[in-house]
């Protein structure tokens, strides 16, 4: 391997390291809130690529009629838990946020896939489209089980992403899409290094989110409201803060992130219904170097992954995944290593 | 209810359900045995999976890679390499055991949810792996697999490997029910009670949890390698993380809690799924996909509202058929587990010197020494936060040291981990009661002998173990009756009032023979007349040569009770002397009471 390739493998780590990171953080983050390993995190990365194929090849996406099914699903299960409960004075409040609220972006993509309207707004249209879907599945799936054990909410998340997937192939069907780069053009890195805008644009929108990212949490009194939950839910509760909501607001904005994730990888690699299952891995990969508590080390975690890929695509592109998750073998010894004398949860399943 | 009039439902079902698998070739079609050949494989995978995440606590979403390495390799060595199935068998079993012995040690020191994370990492580089090496046929798969013999009697016809399979699924229910009742079995259904609860008993979970781990892969691999000889023909897809969550989905449809969960489980989840392929090409044209949809969809709604499977409902309406059986009369006396030789009064047995311990910048324990001699008790006491309790798991080793020693029966105890010390003769009891609720109260103590006892994992699954077993239950029962629940030996732990659930902790303690017993707070929620039995039982067990230091809140019940107290305060010994001397010491009073010394 001359230096040469090592530079272009590194780059190319790096813009898919970026990616990771972004998925990383949505992933920590709804974890540390929710307790939840939201596994179907890269299914939505993948619709929100999905629907914006759908745009450029000028159909109406198919998403519009997933989120419109989920919200009224997340309706009914609102409206009966709540006339189980007697409080028949919330039902229209229910409605209007669980119903008309998702309805908004559906309203907005159904608008945008008419002809001329110009790329940038459908790109955005398109994550705007996705941000309900997380959320919506938290309500019907896991806020009925919020209290259940980590595995049990483990064991559904990963059915829900079968679910998912399933739905995908229905909605999208099998065919694969890429769409138009975002960011056009070159940039030359010395001598003769061409850099895609693509990637530069990849790269940039990763720091810039984390960026983001850092200062809603250490500034502002939503992030830090998450956190609180994240530390202790009771706790959360007792000085006022909901954990329900602070959820629903952790899943909003993993959504949001999972939505841009979609939209920056398209223009670079072929996206089918279930190609989010192994992106949301490797993410998971770098979460764990994390403890799937720390944003910095899955940070790193992320990058190494990125880099990692890309080099092992290199030597074998069929093997490049089991190499991917063949990282987490230092990681677990070392964790292992590190939390020899902690005591464990118990996990109860069957009651 | 007399002896003799106990229902013997179990047995009937148990019976029946063999006669209908034995007879059912006879009666049904080619299709149905088939059927009933895959529902026989897969419910081997889910027993697997019901030992390790409906009794253990730790799950599996890479279950299916177990039996594709079985399959593969079985699948490998008799096409390729020409030998018989049944080296395949060894073959596949050592492979698919030393994967999982590896894996465990890599993933099962981690707790909570890092386990089950990481196999799904595995188990789909496993199914990648099939599908890229050249050796394995690729995506391809190795096709021209031989049908099993039997001597000269060919296993090809599914009517044929029927019984076969199903002999092997009696055999594997067997093994684990044996096991379940065993004194490994013990162990593995106390792991959900922590780790400490183990080490306390001289048992090192991590351990327990990766003979177990190895076990489910076991009974995986015997249905890879059925599978391979059944199908002739194995390919990636079936072992992939897909396949892993239905075998999952089975043992929760049928019921965590039940080792017949698995068999149900597998038989509801293969007959729906037969169903579903039936019905919804009629529907739709998208087939495949709602089923995979309608699966995922049933899994989350089972998790939603019967966590507890089908089983659970049976347990629920009847639940004296799942009861475990009363024996009808007492067994007949067995020469008992040995004893150990215990210290002679007076020479000192524990001795802590100069123990520090550190938090961050907190000290909660600051250059504290006593000895402890044999055969007194001897109290811990002193105001809260006065690091009674630091102190206390510094002596027993859960917790590590700052500085300093301790040293039990001269030899240095610092730095061991807890269950060696467990081993070398002390025992404990916890201020927040570990006991298994779901365990009677006769299985909570005999786990207590858990460090005098042997039997391993397969010795206990083969029912090898009934002569230990017999010695290890007399003695539970004798504990039993020492602290005067004998009579209540079959009932569940869980249903006892807190105050019998501390006393029942001391009996797990005494079925380890200690030197010395070590009781955190005994006394705290007990009522007045049970602080009086407790303090009887120990001055009783002191009269017998047992030792025991005990730190408590209550001084009343102290201090009628120790021969010497050592009191606390501030992480550092303030006093120690007769129960008289230290009442009366002015500086145990102004700690107490605030005033000025």
């Amino acid at each position: 391997m001359t230096w040469d390739v090592a530079l272009i493998l590194g780059i190319d780590g790096l813009a898919n390291g970026a990616v990771y990171l972004l998925a990383g953080l949505g992933l920590v983050l709804i974890f540390s809130v929710t307790r939840v390993v939201f596994v179907p995190f890269g299914d939505i990365a993948a619709f929100a690529a999905l629907t914006l194929a759908a745009f450029e090849t000028g159909r109406v996406p198919p998403t519009i009629a997933m989120v419109g099914a989920l919200a009224v699903v997340a309706v009914a299960v609102e409206v009966t838990s709540l006339s189980r409960r007697g409080e028949f004075a919330r039902i229209p409040k229910a409605v209007l946020q669980w119903g008309a609220l998702p309805a908004v972006p559906c309203l907005l993509a159904w608008l945008a896939a008419q002809p001329g309207v110009p790329a940038a707004v459908q790109v955005a249209v398109s994550v705007l489209l996705v941000v309900p879907l997380a959320p919506l599945l938290a309500r019907i799936v896991f806020q009925p089980i919020a209290d259940a054990s980590v595995l049990v909410l483990l064991i559904v998340s990963l059915a829900l992403h079968f679910l998912l997937s399933g739905l995908g192939l229905l909605f999208f069907g099998p065919e694969g899409s890429r769409t138009q780069p975002l960011a056009t053009g070159t940039l030359m890195l010395g001598e003769g290094f061409p850099v895609s805008g693509q990637i530069i644009l990849m790269v940039a929108s990763a720091i810039v989110l984390s960026g983001l990212f850092f200062l809603v949490f250490e500034r502002t009194v939503v992030g830090k409201a998450l956190r609180a939950t994240a530390v202790n839910r009771v706790g959360a509760r007792l000085v006022g803060i909901r954990p329900a909501r602070t959820a629903l607001l952790a899943y909003g904005c993993a959504s949001l992130l999972a939505g841009l994730i979609g939209v920056l990888i398209a223009p670079v690699t072929t996206m089918y219904y279930d190609s989010g299952f192994i992106i949301g891995l490797k993410a998971f990969v770098a979460a764990i170097i994390g403890g799937l508590v720390s944003y910095p080390m899955t940070a790193l975690g992320a990058l190494a992954v990125g880099v990692v890929e890309s080099f092992a695509s290199f030597w074998s592109g069929a093997l490049k995944d089991v190499i991917v998750f063949s990282l987490l073998i230092p990681v677990l010894m070392l964790r292992s290593f590190l939390s020899a004398h902690a005591e464990e949860d118990e996990e109860e399943v069957d009651q | 209810m007399s002896a003799a009039r106990r229902p013997r439902t179990p047995q009937l079902v148990i019976g029946g359900l063999a006669l209908a698998i034995a007879l059912a070739p006879l009666l049904l079609g080619s299709f149905s045995v088939s059927l009933l050949n895959d529902i026989g494989i897969g419910s081997l995978v889910a027993l697997g999976l019901v030992l390790l995440t409906g009794v253990g606590g730790a799950t599996s979403f890479g279950q299916a890679a177990f039996v594709g390495i079985a399959a593969y390799a079985t699948a490998w060595l008799t096409t390729t390499q020409g030998l018989s199935p049944w080296l395949g068998l060894l073959f596949a079993l050592l492979l698919t055991g030393v994967s999982a012995l590896l894996i465990g040690m890599l993933t099962l020191r981690l707790g909570g949810h890092f386990l089950p994370l990481s196999t799904i990492a595995w188990g789909l580089s496993i199914a990648m792996l099939f599908g890229n090496v050249e050796a394995l046929g690729r995506h391809n798969g190795l096709s021209n697999v031989p049908a099993l013999t039997l001597g000269s009697w060919s296993l090809a016809d599914p009517r044929a490997i029927y019984y076969l399979i199903w002999v092997i699924v009696g055999l594997a229910f067997l093994f684990s029910h044996n096991l379940l009742r065993s004194r490994p079995g013990r162990a593995i259904r106390s792991l959900r009670g922590g780790a400490t609860l183990l080490a306390s008993v001289g048992a090192d979970a991590y351990r327990v949890r990766l003979s177990l781990f190895v076990t489910a892969a076991l009974f995986a691999a015997f249905a890879g390698w059925l599978y391979a000889h059944m199908n002739r023909f194995v390919s990636p897809s079936p072992f992939d993380v897909r396949a892993s969550i239905e075998y999952l989905l089975m043992a929760v449809a049928g019921g965590l809690g039940q080792l017949v969960g698995a068999l149900v489980g597998a038989a509801v989840v293969l007959m729906l799924k037969n169903g579903l392929q039936d019905v919804l090409p009629m529907l739709t044209k998208n087939a495949g996909q709602l089923e995979a949809v309608a699966f995922a969809a049933l899994f989350i709604l089972l998790l939603h509202f019967a966590r507890g499977g089908l089983m659970g409902f049976v347990r629920r309406w009847a639940p004296g058929l799942l009861a475990p059986a009363v024996p009808d009369a007492a067994p007949s006396a067995v020469p008992p587990l040995p004893r150990r030789q215990l210290p002679t009064p007076g020479t000192p047995i524990l001795s802590v010197q100069g123990a520090v311990k550190r938090f961050g910048g907190l000290v909660a324990v600051n250059e504290v020494s006593f000895d402890v001699n044999a055969g007194e008790i001897v109290g811990l006491i002193g105001p809260n936060g006065a690091g009674k309790s630091t102190m206390f798991n510094l002596l027993t080793c859960t917790a590590a040291m700052t500085a300093g020693r301790v040293q039990f029966l001269g030899r240095d105890i610092t730095g061991l981990p807890q269950r060696e010390v467990a081993r070398l003769g002390l025992a404990r009891t916890f201020q927040h009661v570990k006991l298994r609720p779901q365990m009677s109260l006769l299985d909570n103590v005999a786990l207590g002998a858990h460090a005098r006892t042997r039997a391993g994992l397969l010795k206990a699954g083969l029912g090898l173990d009934a002569a230990e077993e017999r010695q290890i239950f007399q003695e539970a029962q004798r504990q039993l009756a020492r602290i005067g629940l004998a009579d209540r030996a079959f009932e569940l732990a869980g249903s006892l009032p807190l105050g019998t659930q501390r006393i029942l902790e001391i009996a797990r303690a005494l079925a380890a023979d200690p030197v010395l017993l070590v009781l955190d707070e005994p006394a705290a929620g007990l009522r007045r007349k049970e602080k009086q039995a407790l303090g009887e039982l120990l001055r009783k067990l002191r009269d017998e040569g047992v030792t025991i230091l005990i730190v408590e809140h209550d001084m009343d019940f102290v201090m009628k009770l120790v021969d010497r107290l050592v009191v606390m305060n501030f992480g550092a010994k303030l006093v120690e002397g007769a129960p008289a001397a230290v009442r009366a010491d002015a500086r145990v009073q102004a700690a107490y009471l605030g005033g000025t010394a």
